[in-house]
């Protein structure tokens, strides 16, 4: 046994034992343990393989920062790549397996990569594989491809929930360790709100991991009971397992709580993950400090790790990492993992300080090498031994584990994501937390504080200064002694030179001293483009191990401070999230809300199929039995409107009412053509254009009284209309007397059209609506029989006599139940929007289809309609652009294949006869097509270049995307009943 | 302000509840103006780095179009005033 | 120092040291032929095809911080030239066709990866809106098919077929479409400009433009006066701070577009991927990063960071599209600012002022455009008139009444 559980010690539940599965091999662990410190108690150092050159490697941290030790958590659909086993808590049952390796842990193939690593130096896959050009992604590439990546995702639905939700807080403290307590303790004694988020799942941080004595208590006792104080504040708020990302603007913090992640069998009640958003009026960065790896060659072998994971794995999981330990240092941090390790009986076989002289002492018995230096490694998956240097002198050191500590940086990454460059300090050798302001500020470790008394002190500081700011009665709280300390000075050393192996910078991505010197070398000297020509920083931890070594290192090879090197860019995500999380429960059938229309249930009854329409689902066509198509209920539909009568839901479309002295002068403006003289009782087919003169949206707008219209826009742009109108009144005309309601879903809309509409419609209205008391575009709130009042609208989008009755949503389905009824005898029939479309499509009338954010009224025929003569309408000026008004603009026309039974489909270029595709030979599109059964054959509208003077030509209908090419005849766009004859029935 | 948007009517709102539109400067021309004073109203704009008034709508809200005065470069918020009371001050100005 | 297996080779020997900086570092002569505002991708490939195509080598670069650390750098690195309107889609095609040539034109390779994009769609309309520009495409020689929802099950059975709100009925599948490293496009038109004798001048800020009679003489720089014959500017998400230098007028809002990467997985997506029913797009890098990104932030900004709405939003039309995604961990995210033109159309044209050149307004096409932007921007710098594919992406278009809106969204830029 190399690494293993000690008898006594550490926060873990030793009467509560775990099952979990490594690689397929059985192991035990303990209530308590992450993934890692219960496989170091199992003796399983070697965890993982990097990236590129397939190295052996194990834990180097205790934490979120950990670069190797990415495993493979759960298994079929619950499988997790990439998850950190430092951070992963323990459970029973777990299944975890390692990744990037072939054929196993042990023996891995892709190591070969390490022995070509001198062709492999930094960027040079930029510099090669270019030869022939075609073998990059046949041979290459796919070769780079198979290597990549670390885990494997299961690209299958996730049986999990996951959901959001907002809080707000007075204070929000990020980071439970003695800085973050002390602050929650404040502000929480103080009666401020307060959230004490930290991303493990027991709270206390380094208090766990350190053997010190506070107020004559072991600091983990004291981090127990000062949380049992917190949750007894009703205006505390902890949230352990929950991580917080990001900072954004208007202190509104991102964070994420594991939910259930550390449950055998989540519960399907709840999420698995939840995503914060945290409105805090001021926050207290108390991440703490990370603990720098030492660069020197072999630095990445299993078994050496930061002296801070030491002694974590030590006094809180109650893990030796080692039975024979060496430490490497630059200051206090080695000593103090000395003494914790023979305190508890591991040897320690030397303490190896790269200074000359410290002011610590090893412990009893301990060798002290100062002035040292390691410069090599032995072991092939697990350290053996070590070789030290002292003036010039080698020896062999006897160690199954390492600790090393290279010095402290704060933990500033969230203070840095709103674009603020974190400070390098001279003093502390180390990147500072920028200053942000007053309201997010950092405290203990992350400010640099660097005892476990400073961290207190500094926390409670800052929340008390925070308390006063914000109006509270600071809580004075009394500040406990701390026995024990070690001395935290440190000197820089960035890099031991002339070792054989590799000395990493950035374990994960394989990034060593040697590649940063190509960087330099061949010019990419920026920080930025060093990290990007490297990948050093670029992989999962995001160089929150290494970023700071790199600047040292390149500031070294430049003779420069590391402050005029400076750090690479921080950016969301702290420690990566989700994309469950992320995302909640907006997903799948629930990506996007349903609307269904008031007569649904009516259209459902009577057989529809819907189809999807922005968040609407609309009846598309209603199939009877027989029919095997949808191209059968259609062209019924059709024939059978045209022949007697039809009922169409047409509710989605936008309703907006208008009221208002100033009205019919705002009508007037916002649509082109004329509408101060709508009289009361009629409706008026409009339409409006952009500022830029291009058709923006039609519609039917009608007078209900003097003071009172209601408008209709198509279903896709009723709610850009409604904040068009908004727009329109409240910022260009004030002035205007005019208030909007939008009542799309108020009213079930129903359109009954066909020569029988009239007498159907008779049998259930009360009032008069013959031809002369109802002509065509009357409108006028009626009487249905039983006394319902309803809007009676003569209006057709089918050329047919039809009416639309407008009736309070509730009543939809039984009005329209009523029509069906009452017009059983003139055969009336359900149809759908698809016999609506083609109904209007044999008529010529335009949608979006032709009204594509580019046509002009003129485009499509309705030139005449912009009432120039109007002193101003919007759109107007930019509308008389040469480039809206050339002669060889598309104008709409209609297309009658040569052969009647020839389908043209939407979406087909045309081209003159014999001329050759190109693009100077495009003469436009398709812009809609159907059967039409009413005249037996293909129709379509397009949009032709100069159509309109083009009625007759003979075109080519050019489809090569579905290969077809179909002669045509260029035709006017109104293929049936020219005259209207059938509207004024 | 990309979080948090105070509505002179609503109070503190999430950002999911508005829509943006753009520039808040341009002034619709009169009817009679130029050409060039219509082209420059629809299609240029100052486009600062720094202060800038942008016209938000607070579209799940009071449907009222506001004037956000904010800096798009630190996104700092300095008001939010209604659009049309933003005109009317300007008018009185 | 030409790159190639061999030279691997000789300097792994010689334990990496002896290899060469990538370009020059010089100091700014007192006057150029032409000077470049930008070091991104589109003002180092102006440079670039302005050396080796029209042999004009007195040229600089200027960069205010380090070469490519604009939107080059910052972008989900796709390649495509599927556009539908007659004012972009020769471009975009003339854009794919030197992105195929490119590693053998500059000796870098920038891992220029044709794996295919396909743009989903959702509805019949959708449909036929893609098989107009399908076939628009098809006329101009570029490849497109109109894939079925079957063929594109086959292609990519991990999309959400069977729980999906909005239906995949098919998509519009351009096989030379793909992704290319960003960072290298920079890189290698650097290196490529700098062997022709362009001087790429990191660290060099614009701070004015210096104007004798109307006409432009030279800029004011961090590093002292620079005088030049033509002025060009390529400085997209800046472009309106640097053209007011010169008092442009520029139909030009900016804005901020966001950018995801994810943990190194195994590869699993093949092809690059665009949802219809919203924004989404996505691919998986050579590294095994899942790049994706969907809409813009719809403020004005300036600055290169996003909000927590858009991306939520993302993750939200990722998981709807590749339900699978759920589990895959979002490591970082970035922001890019760019030119939000009024009609989402790009400008490389002549400015009023005779020796004063404007490319801009790329919005976010703007990375894909990187080799005919600098093709076309070149020659028109070289030669005082358009390049044929780009003689509709002119300054006064908006004046003249020939807009091109690809998304048919008029002057809102924020709806491009």
């Amino acid at each position: 046994m190399t690494s293993y559980r000690l008898d006594a010690g550490g926060a873990i539940n030793r009467a509560q034992a775990l099952t979990f599965t490594f690689d397929g091999q059985s192991f035990k662990g303990l209530d308590g343990d992450t993934v890692a410190s219960a496989l170091l108690a199992n003796d399983q150092m070697l965890m993982a393989r990097s990236f590129k050159y397939h190295r052996p490697r194990g834990v180097v941290t205790a934490g979120s920062s950990e670069p190797n030790a990415l495993l493979t958590i759960g298994s079929g659909l619950r499988a997790e790549p990439n998850a950190r086993a430092t951070v992963t808590e323990l459970y029973d049952g777990l299944v975890t397996t390692s990744q990037n390796r072939w054929p196993s842990l042990k023996t891995d193939i892709g190591a070969v990569n390490g022995l070509l690593s001198p062709f492999l130096g930094a960027g040079f896959y930029y510099k090669t594989f270019m030869w022939p050009a075609s073998f990059w992604e046949k041979l290459y590439e796919p070769l780079i491809r198979r290597a990549a990546g670390l885990g494997k995702l299961v690209l299958q639905p996730d049986p999990d929930r996951y959901e959001k939700c907002w809080a707000h807080c007075d204070l929000l403290v990020i980071g439970a360790g003695p800085a973050g307590l002390m602050a929650a303790l404040v502000a929480g004694r103080s009666g401020a709100r307060v959230i004490l988020a930290d991303e493990s799942f027991t709270l206390g941080g380094s208090l766990l991991s350190e053997n010190v004595a506070i107020g004559e208590t072991p600091a983990s006792e004291f981090a127990k009971r000062t949380i049992e104080e917190l949750a007894s504040l009703p205006n505390v708020t902890l949230m352990p397992r929950t991580t917080v990302f990001g900072w954004y603007d208007d202190m509104v913090f991102g964070a994420v709580e594991r939910v259930q992640k550390h449950v055998a069998s989540p519960s399907p009640d709840l999420p698995m993950e939840r995503l914060w958003r945290i409105v805090a009026k001021r926050a207290i960065l108390a991440s703490g400090a990370e603990e720098r790896p030492l660069v020197f060659g072999g630095n990445d072998k299993p078994g050496v790790m930061t002296a801070g994971a030491v002694r974590s794995y030590l006094n809180r999981y109650g893990v030796a990492v080692g039975s024979r330990l060496a430490i490497f240092t630059n200051g206090g941090s080695g000593y103090r993992t000395a003494a914790d390790l023979t305190a508890r009986g591991i040897k320690v076989t030397a303490i190896i300080d790269a200074r000359q002289q410290a002011p610590d002492l090893g412990p009893d018995g301990v060798r002290v090498i100062r002035n040292g230096a390691v410069v090599a490694t032995k072991g092939r998956h697990r350290l053996e031994s070590l070789i030290a240097e002292r003036a010039g002198f080698q020896e062999v050191i006897d160690c199954d584990a390492l600790a090393m500590s290279g010095g402290w940086s704060p933990i500033v990454h969230l203070m840095c994501q709103r674009g603020a460059k974190p400070i390098w300090s001279e003093e502390k050798q180390a990147f500072m937390a920028p200053n942000v302001g007053g309201a997010f500020v950092a405290a203990g470790g992350a400010h640099g504080a660097d005892t476990i008394y400073a961290c207190l002190r500094d926390g409670a500081a800052k929340a008390a200064a925070m308390m006063g700011e914000l109006g509270f009665s600071a809580y004075q709280a009394t500040l406990p002694e701390v026995e024990g300390e070690y001395d935290p000075s440190f000197a820089p050393v960035w890099y031991v030179p002339g070792a054989k192996d590799k000395a990493f910078v950035d374990f994960q991505n394989d990034v060593h001293v040697g590649d940063l010197g190509i960087a330099q070398r061949e010019g990419f000297r920026h920080i930025e483009h060093t990290k990007r020509y490297t990948t050093s920083g670029m992989a999962t931890d995001q160089g929150k191990l290494g970023n700071v070594n790199t600047a040292g290192i390149v500031a070294g090879m430049r003779g420069v401070s590391p402050a005029e090197i400076g750090t690479t860019t921080f950016r969301p995500f702290y420690t990566p999230v989700s994309f469950g999380a992320l995302a909640g429960a907006a997903r799948g059938e629930h990506a996007a809300p349903v609307r269904t229309s008031p007569l649904h249930g009516w259209a459902k009854k009577n057989g529809a199929t819907f189809v999807e329409s922005g968040l609407w689902y609309r009846s598309a066509w209603f199939a009877k039995e027989g029919e095997k198509t949808w191209r059968d209920s259609v062209d019924r539909e059709v024939l059978n409107v045209r022949a007697n009568a039809g009922l169409c839901d047409v509710s989605t479309l936008g309703k907006i009412e208008i009221f208002g002295a100033g009205a019919a002068e705002f009508l007037n403006r916002v649509y082109c053509n004329g509408f101060l003289k709508l009289p009361v009782g009629k409706a008026r087919y409009g339409l409006m254009l952009r500022e830029d003169g291009i058709v923006f949206d039609d519609g039917t707008t009608s007078r209900l009284s003097e003071q009172h219209y209601v408008m209709t826009t198509t279903t896709a742009y009723a709610a850009e209309v409604m904040a068009h109108l908004e727009f329109c009144a409240q910022t260009f005309w004030p002035e205007l007397d005019v208030r909007f309601v939008f009542v799309t879903d108020e009213w079930a809309q129903m359109s009954l059209a066909g020569p029988k509409a009239r007498i159907i419609l008779s049998r259930i209205v009360e009032d008069d609506i013959s031809n002369v008391a109802f002509s065509f575009l009357a409108v006028r709130t009626v009487t249905l029989r039983g006394g319902l009042k309803a809007r009676l609208f003569r209006i057709s989008f089918s050329g047919e006599l039809a009416y639309e009755l407008a009736v309070p949503a509730g009543y939809g389905e039984a009005v329209a139940d009523a029509i069906m009824e009452a017009g059983r005898e003139e055969a009336i029939c359900a149809y759908g929007v698809e016999a609506l479309n083609v109904l209007r499509i044999e008529k010529g009338f335009v949608t979006h289809n032709e009204l594509d954010g580019r046509t002009t009224a003129d485009d499509v025929g309705l030139g005449k309609m912009m009432a120039m003569q109007k002193a101003d309408f919007i759109g107007k000026r930019l509308s008389t652009r040469f480039g809206l008004t050339a002669a060889d603009r598309l104008q709409l026309v209609g297309l009658k294949p040569v052969e009647a039974d020839k389908e043209i489909k939407a979406g087909a270029h045309l081209l003159k006869e014999n001329a050759k595709p190109s693009l100077a030979n495009d003469q436009g599109f398709v812009s809609s097509a159907c059967f039409s059964p009413t005249l037996g054959g293909f129709i379509a509208l397009a949009m032709l270049k100069s159509g309109r003077e083009r009625t007759g030509e003979h075109i080519v209908v050019w489809d090569a995307l579905r290969g077809a090419e179909v002669p045509a005849e260029v035709c006017q766009p109104v293929f049936f009943d020219p005259d209207n004859t059938r509207l004024h029935l | 302000m990309a979080s948090l948007i105070t509505c002179p009517h609503c109070g503190t709102r999430p950002k999911e509840e508005f829509s943006i539109r753009g520039a808040a400067a341009p002034r619709r021309p009169s009817p009679a103006a130029r050409d060039e004073v219509w082209h420059r109203y629809v299609y240029v704009r100052d486009n600062p780095k720094g202060r800038y008034e942008e016209y938000w709508h607070h579209a799940a809200g009071c449907r009222r179009w506001l004037v956000v005065d904010r800096d798009n470069l630190t996104h700092e918020v300095f008001g939010v005033t209604d659009a049309t009371d933003h005109l009317t001050a300007e008018a009185g100005e | 120092m030409r790159y190639s297996a061999y030279s691997i080779f000789k300097q792994a020997f010689s334990g990496n040291r002896l290899w060469t900086p990538a370009w020059r570092e010089p100091q700014p002569k007192t006057h150029y032929d032409v000077i470049i505002i930008g070091g991104g991708g589109h003002g180092l490939s102006t440079a670039y095809y302005l050396a080796k195509e029209f042999g004009i080598t007195n040229v600089a670069v200027l960069e205010k911080g380090y070469i490519g650390s604009g939107n080059v750098g910052r972008n989900t690195t796709i390649i495509r030239s599927n556009y539908l309107l007659e004012g972009n889609n020769p471009f975009y095609e003339l854009s794919l066709q030197l992105w195929e040539g490119l590693e053998k034109d500059f000796n870098y390779n920038a891992m220029v990866s044709q794996r295919g994009i396909v743009t989903l769609f959702h509805s019949d309309s959708q449909r036929d809106d893609y098989a107009r520009r399908g076939n628009g495409m098809r006329m101009h020689g570029v490849d497109a098919e109109l894939l079925d929802r079957e063929q594109v099950r086959r292609m990519m059975p991990y999309l959400n077929f069977d729980h999906a709100r909005f239906p995949i009925l098919g998509g519009l599948y351009q096989k030379r479409g793909g992704t290319v490293r960003h960072d290298a496009v920079a890189w290698g038109y650097a290196r490529g400009a700098d062997q022709r004798g362009v001087d790429v001048i990191q660290h060099c800020e614009v701070t004015g433009i210096r104007r004798e009679n109307g006409v432009v003489v030279g800029v004011e720089t961090t590093k002292g006066f620079i005088g030049c014959s033509k002025l060009a500017l390529a400085a997209a998400g800046n472009t309106t701070t640097v053209g007011r230098m010169a008092d442009l007028d520029l139909p030009i809002e900016t804005h901020v577009l966001q950018a995801f990467v994810s943990e190194g997985l195994k590869p699993v997506i093949d092809h690059v991927i665009t949802y219809g029913a919203g924004h989404f797009y996505i691919s998986q890098s050579d590294k095994g990063g899942l790049v994706f990104g969907a809409g813009l932030d719809f403020y004005s900004s300036y600055a290169q960071r996003g909000n927590l709405q858009t991306v939520e939003h993302t993750m939200e039309e990722g998981v709807t599209m590749i339900p699978g995604l759920s589990r895959a961990k979002v490591l970082r995210a970035w922001a890019g600012v760019m030119d939000m033109s009024m009609d989402g159309s790009p400008i490389i044209d002549r400015t009023p002022i005779d020796n004063l050149y404007l490319n801009c307004g790329w919005c976010y096409g703007g990375f894909k455009a990187t080799p005919a932007s600098g093709f076309c921007f070149a020659h028109l710098i070289a030669r005082n008139e358009p390049h044929h594919v780009a003689r509709f992406m002119r300054l006064d278009r908006f004046e003249r009444g020939y807009m091109i809106d690809e998304a048919g969204k008029g002057p809102q830029p924020n709806l491009h």
